[in-house]
């Protein structure tokens, strides 16, 4: 019998979840508003879609390999993030957009900092900056869901206070919240969003710390603005400006997908809440003062360079610790 | 009112159907028994009895060498063959080899000790001495020594602990259910021994019936409450049970008392109530034999010394080949070398598993999901203490308050990358204790 058996430290069964399975139910989370922005962006969506996902699992797959490091495209995170990628593009960007943000998410943010639970900010909202700032024009041009797409302007341009589209019409809030309306192709359907949210809810996958508290400071803050310094004339006012400042942009896509990112997020329960209070506060700030419509990429950027910061300054009470 | 639990913690799968249905039954008679003298935590036992000897059951054969430490006894009557280091559950200990002679012939000193009326604390307290009865819940602490805390402790409460919250193991609940009046009597006698008015029992809601049970034979008994828990791995740990039972909270570093309650488990207090009733010593115990690999899993009661190997084979022996054999539960249980090793008093369980069961995943990049922290029922950080921990900077895991750590294993279980996060946590822990000692 001797030498026979295994010996090692408890615990002696582990948990059936694995990093795969993690990113197998964001893929499913997702699905349902993947699926809208087909059916609402048509052709252009499937092929951004397809190419960010190849290009992210491509980028990571070679340069593991010129990294000399094990393949890991098998737990599936690469498709997750090509797909994220091209959530933040608007549908009527070129394909090569598609593929230089996957390759950029995957190459720069992701592997070169230690692959995955090493990256210190989101990938893929860091793929939008980038993006951002080198074709402005290309990932600003938004277009209008259905067969023969126009340019528009998003809800939030409409609604920026001041802002150069504040004369154009504003979709209903209905078609707002199902997301039939411009904007990249993520950030469109707050409700399939929402259902998605839920599925990782109930999953375990993430929970209700960040996005509760991002969203909250979203509405708590806009709520304020409305009430006290917007104009009468706005195109929403009151109530029905903070509904749109909720399901319009990419707050839902934001709050649920991106700010819950594991790897650039803190890992303790009060530094998740000071995470979601902060990209609140910025989003809200960006969105009202600020120079762009919308702000949720850029402070869920800024707040996952602050995360270092928060965890170390966040380590829960133990059991029994007096202060 | 809503169940009684606490803030972390996890849901393993249970396992516990492959025995909760099945009744206690008494082992069969051992051939041989090999007795160490070393069961408990504390200073060893000097041998009283010398190769050749003709020993009783229930025959002192270790006496106790210090306050923390616990005598040993025959649990056969027979002849002393060897007084070796053989090895045991606990690496090579000086063990007493007995051939036993099947008469099982009563040594004089196992006689009734009266009623409880009849017994002062401090009686009760040489009892439980006497028997040698430890901690039957895993860690087997010396029970006098908890029944005689200091006076500036000024305990007023004792709780049972029936939370049974290992996996696969079911020789608590068995114990509940079948023997509850054991259970009652011996929770009476520590509050007597302690001089305490309030006595809890906590018990997971996934024995209602031995809830039903210990609520019908404690119903005349008005300071005694049984207490439903919510079922959740760590609930038996002591100190999430004094939680969910009273609401008090042991301070870092401090042990039950330092919250006015002394904790034990169900199965030590039917070992005094046996002790006192019959004046029979601590010689055998209820083992939960099961896993996977186990053909006929059962709730055996075994005598302290049967080898692993004789209760497997009561048990229809192995049904595949074995992966691992680990004393105890799955997920604080020690796996063990060889199925030659005796049953002690610690002995709650022997699980098998299957060599399919028994392989560690490999490991991979941590993802830092937080549910490490997210379930850590003590509110450490384990993945920050595995990376300092695994570079050797077992110095700073001091400050993470790492010799808090119950080693729970509840972190490694969640932990999807599957790092083995409590093997890391344990050598800090080991090197900041050491160093601690040396100053």
């Amino acid at each position: 019998m001797e030498n026979r058996l295994f010996g090692s430290s408890s615990p002696h069964i582990r948990s059936d979840e694995t990093t795969s399975t993690i990113m197998r139910d964001v893929l499913i989370a997702l699905l349902p508003a993947t699926l809208a922005s087909i059916y609402f962006f048509r052709l252009s969506a499937l092929i951004l879609i397809t190419v960010s996902i190849l290009g992210a699992v491509v980028a990571e797959f070679v340069s593991q390999k010129i990294m000399k490091r094990k393949t890991t495209i098998g737990d599936l995170s690469a498709i997750v993030t090509g797909l994220l990628v091209a959530m933040n593009i608007p549908a009527a960007a070129p394909w090569w957009i598609a593929l230089i943000g996957s390759a950029f998410a995957i190459i720069i943010c992701k592997q070169m900092f230690g692959g995955i639970g090493n990256n210190f900010i989101n990938p893929a909202l860091a793929a939008r900056a980038f993006l951002l700032a080198s074709w402005p024009v290309i990932m600003t041009t938004w277009t209008s869901p259905g067969p023969d797409a126009v340019t528009t302007a998003t809800p939030l341009a409409i609604l920026k206070p001041g802002g150069e589209a504040a004369s154009q019409a504003l979709p209903s809030l209905f078609n707002a919240f199902v997301g039939n309306i411009g904007g990249s192709l993520g950030e469109t359907s707050a409700l399939l969003l929402i259902i998605g949210a839920i599925y990782l809810f109930a999953r375990g996958i993430i929970n209700w710390r960040t996005p509760f508290t991002y969203i909250a400071t979203v509405a708590i803050i806009t709520g304020i603005y409305a009430a006290t310094g917007l104009d009468a004339n706005a195109p929403a006012v009151g109530l029905e400006f903070v509904m749109y400042q909720m399901v319009s942009g990419g707050l839902m896509i934001g709050a649920f997908f991106m700010a819950t990112d594991y790897s650039s997020s803190p890992i303790t329960p009060k530094g998740q809440i000071i995470f979601g209070i902060g990209c609140g506060l910025i989003t809200s700030i960006i969105r009202l003062y600020g120079g762009y419509p919308e702000g949720v990429s850029y402070s869920i950027l800024l707040m996952n360079v602050a995360t270092p910061l928060i965890d170390k300054y966040t380590s829960p009470k133990v059991f029994g610790e007096v202060k | 009112m809503g169940l009684k639990s606490f803030k972390g913690g996890i849901h393993p799968p249970y396992s516990k159907d492959l025995t909760e249905k099945k009744a206690l039954e008494r082992a069969n008679e051992p051939a041989i028994v090999v007795i160490p003298l070393q069961q408990h935590i504390g200073a060893p036992c000097e041998p009283t009895v010398n190769v050749g000897d003709l020993v009783k059951l229930g025959q002192k054969i270790g006496e106790a060498s210090g306050f923390v430490s616990a005598p040993v006894h025959s649990s056969v009557s027979g002849v002393v063959k060897k007084i070796e280091a053989v090895d045991t559950p606990s690496g090579k200990t000086l063990s007493i080899r007995i051939e036993s002679d099947g008469k099982n012939e009563l040594h004089e000193s196992v006689v009734s000790k009266g009623t409880l009326d009849s017994l002062t604390a401090q009686e009760i307290v040489s009892i439980v001495k006497e028997a040698g009865i430890t901690g039957l819940g895993g860690a087997s602490f010396p029970t006098h020594v908890k029944l005689a805390p200091p006076a500036e402790k000024k305990v007023d409460t004792i709780i049972l602990n029936g939370a049974e919250c290992e996996p696969y193991l079911t020789a608590d609940h068995r114990l509940m259910l079948e023997e509850p009046e054991k259970v009652i009597f011996g929770l009476k006698a520590i509050m007597k021994a302690v001089g305490v008015e309030k006595g809890y029992i906590g018990v997971e809601d996934n024995k209602k019936d031995a809830i039903e049970t210990l609520k019908k034979a404690s119903e005349n008994e008005s300071n005694i409450e049984i207490v439903e828990t919510e079922t959740k791995y760590p609930q038996g740990d002591e100190k999430r049970l004094i939680d969910a039972a009273t609401g008090r909270k042991v301070p870092v570093g401090g042990l039950p008392m330092d919250a006015q309650v002394v904790v034990s488990n169900v199965g030590t207090a039917a070992a005094i109530a046996t002790a006192i009733q019959t004046g029979m010593p601590l010689v055998e115990r209820i083992v939960t034999i099961t896993g996977d690999a186990i053909n006929t899993p059962k709730n055996l009661i075994v005598k302290v010394g049967t080898s692993f190997k004789d209760v497997i084979d009561q048990c229809g022996g192995y049904k595949t080949a074995p992966g691992k054999i680990i004393m105890g539960g799955p997920m604080m249980g020690a796996a063990q070398f060889t199925d030659e090793i005796p049953v002690v008093k610690g002995t709650s369980g022997i699980l098998v598993l299957s060599e399919e069961k028994s392989r560690t995943p490999e490991p991979s990049q941590c993802i830092r999901c937080s549910k490490c922290v997210e379930v850590c029922p003590v509110y450490l950080e384990p993945i920050k203490i595995r990376n300092l921990s695994i570079n050797g900077r077992h110095e700073e895991t001091e400050s993470l308050n790492v010799i808090s750590c119950i080693e729970c294993g509840s972190c490694s279980f969640i932990c999807p990358a599957k790092i083995p996060l409590l093997q890391s946590i344990k050598i800090s822990k080991q090197d900041v204790l050491a160093k601690r000692r040396n100053k």
